[in-house]
């Protein structure tokens, strides 16, 4: 069996952002011609890439239509192609090879994509219904959008990097008074370490942010429409919006019952074949897998490069899971990449901060994070072209000292 | 194949050169640097997939 009797297979995909729309194209481009399936929980086609709503499309440099991901994939000619968007899947079988959707209607398949990303944690116990937004799709852009058209007071709550890039758009793009409020030291102290993490503090306070660091939130204030945000040391932040960037959960409860192991997003081998079930695979913000870099160690990560890399290399595990024998199942062990951009400041990190035990300056704009005397990571800051030799040593597993 | 790239949008993430360093190369003036705008036909597959990886969608390739 392979791709020769394509017109009997069906593949789908669940999940149609990034990754899962990588796994598509891929799967396409690598031959498969039968019944694909793809079914995601937003109307809109293609896509919207998610980088520019937190920058030029929240804060007005980009109109919406520029914002959206370009596709190999034509539904207009593609008559195998089936897309079934504003649907969600609720229920999968991996026995019986189903997938349930919310209208009651059901998906069969031969192999199946996993790329359902993640939602936006939210405040507990937020009694207001207005002025209190999360930022991860475009409804959520044009909603915030809306509301920042006019005087407000801003508050973003988390300070990780949709709560930085938005308190930037708000605050330089869009001229709003912005207070960032975080529970931790710094912002993206967690990632970025100590030290440049206060740098990043020192942006947003350079540009007139009130930051209020090591502060939890234990409520917010105002009846109908949020006032302000109250602090656990009584302070109340005055806020006519408030942002929500705490972080987000892997959308993995349909899941549950189907077979799958699910702990912390979609747990994978290092290929992204998912365990627990035949012919599954992963991608993108909801999967788990160990990362061949870092000893095996399980790792989900929630940056673009790697939905958009996860994605065509699940689609080709699936290929080869499907007895397709030009394609082997390979690990991924791709270097992580993230970018950030807040007032100009160019934030570059390549590879992974996690279980980092020291820092150190090489050269001017480059962190190393190390891990027993490894480079596992390296943060560029205004030094783009530094990124890829950091790249190289990262991917070398290089022994410290490093001068790439 | 030529090589187009929209230099609005680019924002020097390098993903094109960790791909296919033989055409994309940011220098240390920050820029992106395209070294061949009309690559060999060898290099098609590193070039579409630096494309494809552009997290800013500034490649284009012609042809």
């Amino acid at each position: 069996m392979g791709l020769s009797a394509p017109k009997t297979m069906r593949i789908a995909v669940v999940g149609a952002s990034l990754a899962g729309m990588r796994a598509a194209e891929t799967l396409r481009r690598h031959g498969f011609g039968g019944r694909l399936t793809i079914v995601g929980t937003e109307r809109h086609w293609p896509p919207y890439d998610r980088p520019p709503l937190s920058k030029e499309v929240l804060g007005g440099k980009w109109p919406l239509e520029r914002g959206l991901l370009r596709t190999e994939l034509d539904p207009g000619t593609d008559d195998e192609l089936d897309l079934r968007l504003g649907r969600r899947a609720i229920a999968l079988d991996t026995t019986a090879r189903t997938i349930t959707l919310d209208d009651d209607t059901t998906v069969d398949y031969d192999g199946l994509v996993v790329a359902t990303g993640a939602t936006p944690r939210t405040l507990p116990g937020v009694q207001q219904t207005r002025g209190v937004h999360v930022l991860r799709t475009v409804d959520d852009m044009v909603a915030l959008r809306a509301d920042l058209d006019g005087p407000a007071h801003v508050a973003v709550v988390g300070a990780g990097f949709i709560g930085c890039e938005v308190a930037a758009t708000c605050r330089q793009q869009l001229g709003h008074p912005v207070s960032l409020v975080e529970t931790l030291a710094a912002p993206l102290v967690n990632i970025l370490g100590e030290e440049m993490g206060e740098l990043v503090a020192q942006l947003h306070r350079q540009h007139g942010v009130d930051t209020y660091f090591g502060q939890m939130v234990t409520g917010l204030e105002g009846t109908q429409r949020v006032d302000g945000v109250r602090l656990v040391d009584g302070t109340l932040v005055r806020a006519d919006i408030v942002i929500v960037g705490i972080g987000v959960t892997p959308n993995t409860d349909w899941l549950e019952g189907s077979g799958l192991v699910v702990d912390d997003g979609v747990l994978c081998d290092a290929t992204l074949a998912a365990v627990g079930a035949e012919n599954v695979v992963a991608a993108g913000d909801v999967a788990r897998w160990p990362h061949p870099l870092y000893d095996g160690e399980l790792v989900r990560v929630e940056h673009w490069t790697n939905a958009a890399e996860q994605g065509e290399q699940a689609a080709r595990t699936l290929l080869a899971l499907l007895g397709d024998g030009d394609h082997e199942a390979e690990p991924f062990a791709t270097v992580s990449y993230f970018w950030s951009d807040q007032y100009g400041t160019r934030l570059q990190l390549v590879g992974t901060t996690t279980g980092h035990d020291r820092a150190e300056h090489p050269e001017g704009g480059v962190t190393a994070y190390l891990r027993d005397e490894r480079v596992i990571g390296a943060l560029c800051v205004n030094r783009p072209n530094r990124t890829i030799p950091w790249r190289r040593a990262i991917e070398a597993r290089a022994a410290w000292p490093v001068a790439p | 194949m030529r090589v187009v790239v929209d230099f609005d949008a680019c924002q020097s993430n390098a993903m094109c050169q960790a791909e296919a360093p033989e055409v994309f190369e940011v220098r240390d003036d920050g820029f992106l640097y395209v070294l061949q705008e009309e690559p060999d036909k060898a290099l098609r597959a590193k070039v579409e997939e630096a494309a494809r990886l552009c997290p800013t969608q500034a490649i284009t390739i012609d042809g």
